[in-house]
């Protein structure tokens, strides 16, 4: 929407002033995530900028806080746990996930409602309560201080995501293909994957992607129900703030936030990749 | 769609066994729905449902002394009140005492009726020794003997009030009231009511969090809902890229930004707006600063794919019908956009006063909310049933604003970017 030529002093005012205020909001936004970048290769232990930083003097930048998350057993635990926690609850939400949300899609599913508050719930519950009840059920049950456990709780935390995504992509799915599929002989399975499952990827690809990054940055349940062998970055990331700050915390920062933006890039591409192979115009 | 398919029910067949066929096979669909649910489901209930569910009862099951006095505890809950217990509960108590010292459980008996009454942790632990070499059968005499608070009232209804199964003292104390010495509900002495406050406060700091997410999200979801989609796209990043990057991440930035040497003291110093460091880091300005910047995203993705749907001729019309811009914006635009608005604001004040991390990390000791209160409970204090009870009071307040959000705009409505 432009100005219009005929515009009074009072909506030129507006136009601009609307203008002006969302660039401060996406300042706002942008800024702190922006700033730790360059902080992370401070040559000193400090927090702020240094004189040296601030003349762009090679000598005040370095690696060294890089080095240091290589160099540290912890960080390259937490590194591993994450990884092998994060991929194994996205394929467990994954497929759980996704047959559920074929059977909530379909027009004979009864109490359909109840059924999606129900696997809603996780992403609503306040985490603390979730953890808390985590942690008294899964020490009962020996899956406290277990991968199992952990892998298990950020499971059921990523369900929403990909209950919302796999349904969504199957609002527009035409029952009729399937039908078709299972006229010209097919038997369900085949169905399933030649058909059904080509054109809902889009949807579950993105769903596993948001139970990846759910868990990737989950920390309450983990402080809650893992033991030492299984924590994970933000477990880290958790004492090194409570702790002491040091830089080392900003380079890990700066790796994430570089790790978030691929996630994002390949979500928003998939998400128009599903909307142009529905047929949705934007 | 569904009214043009024919059901068992809507279908005007005349044939009984065609219909009977028919139920048939939509009960077979029926099934087969379900089973595709169900793994899911209960995979639901188990790992998160039942816990939830078992933990919630800690904030009303009260099994200490039924467990490990049944007797003592069966002859207190007849006790009236009115005066001081007779003969049969005093000795019954003692013996009951002396037991517990030797199986180790005096310890977890004490806490529990200190958290009752304070005092008793002492008075319990001291006694059963003494009347452990206790040979008479005057537990009454003696026991007034040994100390004088047996002789008070509220010693014994601290007994009371645990003497049953189920209880509300946690529910009360999350609200700062107790029983007093007559069984009634009366508040908590001022000194040790922290809770309500703690309540009120989390609600303050959630309003003013999602005020701050509806100030600053509104006009930036306007602004992306009327550009042209190229530049829409770029700046959608801009609140994309936020709503991506680890909680964690975000609130170290904040760290950075504004402790007492960081990147905005040092700004307005150099600037000169300041001579000193503000404080904005460690309490309460830290905590809606950052949680303003975490959830703002929230706010702006449902409200811009609202007014993404609202079409522009509403307020040419408006305008070529005469109305100032003020006007038809007041009148036609911001009531079609407010579905969005008002979905987002929910889910950002749902979200925030559940908040957990931020607060712990950034809120110093004023800036904590009721979530770190029932951590503290859980983790620290393990006052369980209290932590308990908080829970499950923050999951009520969260679970009607749920029932609100969901009338509003549908569960399945929620959008993810």
């Amino acid at each position: 929407m432009s100005l219009p030529v005929h515009a009074d002093a009072l909506e030129r005012f507006t136009y601009y002033g609307v203008r002006f205020f969302c660039a401060l909001v996406l300042l706002f936004l942008i800024v702190p995530i922006l700033i730790i970048m360059p902080l992370s290769f401070n040559a000193e232990p400090f927090f702020t900028f240094t004189e040296g930083m601030l003349k762009l003097d090679a000598e005040a930048y370095s690696l060294r806080w890089y080095q240091n998350i290589w160099d540290s057993q912890e960080w390259r635990l937490s590194i591993k746990n994450s990884l092998i926690i994060g991929s194994c609850a996205t394929v467990l939400a994954m497929t759980l996930g996704t047959v559920a949300a074929l059977g909530l899609s379909q027009r004979h599913m009864p109490f359909k409602g109840a059924i999606m508050g129900l696997l809603i719930s996780p992403m609503i519950v306040p985490l603390i309560i979730s953890a808390a009840s985590m942690y008294f059920f899964f020490t009962k049950v020996n899956l406290a201080q277990t991968y199992l456990g952990v892998i298990m709780a950020h499971a059921v935390l990523g369900i929403p995501f990909v209950i919302i995504t796999v349904t969504a992509t199957l609002v527009g799915f035409d029952e009729n293909l399937t039908k078709a599929s299972a006229s010209l002989g097919a038997n369900p399975r085949y169905t399933f994957f030649k058909v059904t499952f080509p054109l809902i990827r889009p949807g579950v690809i993105s769903g596993a992607l948001f139970a990846f990054a759910t868990s990737f940055d989950e920390v309450v349940v983990v402080l809650f129900i893992a033991g030492t062998e299984q924590r994970t970055i933000p477990r880290e990331m958790w004492s090194g703030m409570r702790e002491q700050l040091s830089p080392t915390i900003l380079a890990v920062a700066t790796l994430l936030i570089v790790f978030s933006t691929l996630l994002l890039l390949t979500v928003e591409l998939l998400r128009r990749r599903s909307d142009r192979i529905r047929g949705v115009v934007e | 769609m569904s009214t043009s398919v024919p059901t068992a029910d809507n279908m005007q067949v005349n044939d009984p066994q065609l219909k009977g066929k028919l139920k048939k096979a939509e009960r077979f669909l029926k099934i087969r729905a379900l089973l595709l649910v169900a793994p899911l489901v209960l995979f639901v209930l188990f790992t998160f449902v039942f816990p939830l569910t078992e933990m919630l009862y800690r904030s009303i099951h009260n099994p200490i002394l039924v467990d490990n006095m049944p007797q003592a505890a069966a002859l207190i809950r007849e006790w009236g009140q009115v005066e001081l217990p007779g003969e049969d509960i005093f000795s019954e108590v003692g013996k009951a005492l002396v037991i517990a010292r030797e199986q180790k459980t005096i310890g977890r008996i004490g806490n529990r009726l200190n958290s009752e009454h304070s005092g008793m942790r002492s008075l319990t632990t001291k006694s059963a020794r003494k009347l452990g070499k206790y040979t008479g059968d005057d537990y009454k005499t003696y026991m007034l003997g040994l100390d004088k608070r047996w002789g008070e009232m509220e010693t014994w209804s601290a007994f009371k009030v645990l003497s049953s199964e189920y209880t509300m003292t946690h529910y009360l104390a999350a609200f700062d009231m107790q029983y007093n010495a007559k069984g009634e509900i009366v508040p908590q002495p001022e000194d040790r009511q922290i809770y309500i406050d703690m309540l009120l406060k989390t609600l303050k700091l959630s309003l003013m969090v999602t005020v701050f997410c509806v100030i600053l999200g509104y006009p930036l979801a306007y602004l992306l809902s009327v550009l042209p989609s190229s530049k829409s796209n770029l700046l959608m990043i801009l609140v994309l890229l936020p709503f991506w990057t680890s909680l964690l991440v975000r609130t170290s930035a904040w760290i950075v930004m504004l402790q007492s040497k960081g990147v905005v003291n040092s700004l307005l110093l150099y600037l000169g707006i300041i001579s000193e460091p503000l404080d904005m880091m460690y309490n309460q300005i830290g905590t809606v600063v950052a949680m303003t910047h975490i959830l703002l995203p929230f706010l702006i993705l449902p409200t811009y794919s609202v007014m993404k749907s609202i079409s522009p001729v509403y307020m040419h019309a408006a305008r070529s019908l005469g109305a100032t811009p003020a006007h038809a914006f007041i009148k036609v635009y911001f009531p079609q956009s407010l579905p969005g608005l008002s979905a987002g604001a929910i889910l950002v004040f749902i979200l925030s006063i559940g908040y957990y991390i931020t607060p712990a990390l950034v809120g110093g000791r004023t800036g904590q909310m009721i979530s770190n209160l029932i951590a503290y409970h859980m983790q620290t204090s393990l006052n369980w049933g209290l932590g308990a009870a908080l829970a499950g009071s923050l999951l009520i307040v969260v679970l009607v604003l749920y029932g609100i959000y969901n009338r509003l705009v549908g569960a399945s409505q929620l959008k993810l970017g």
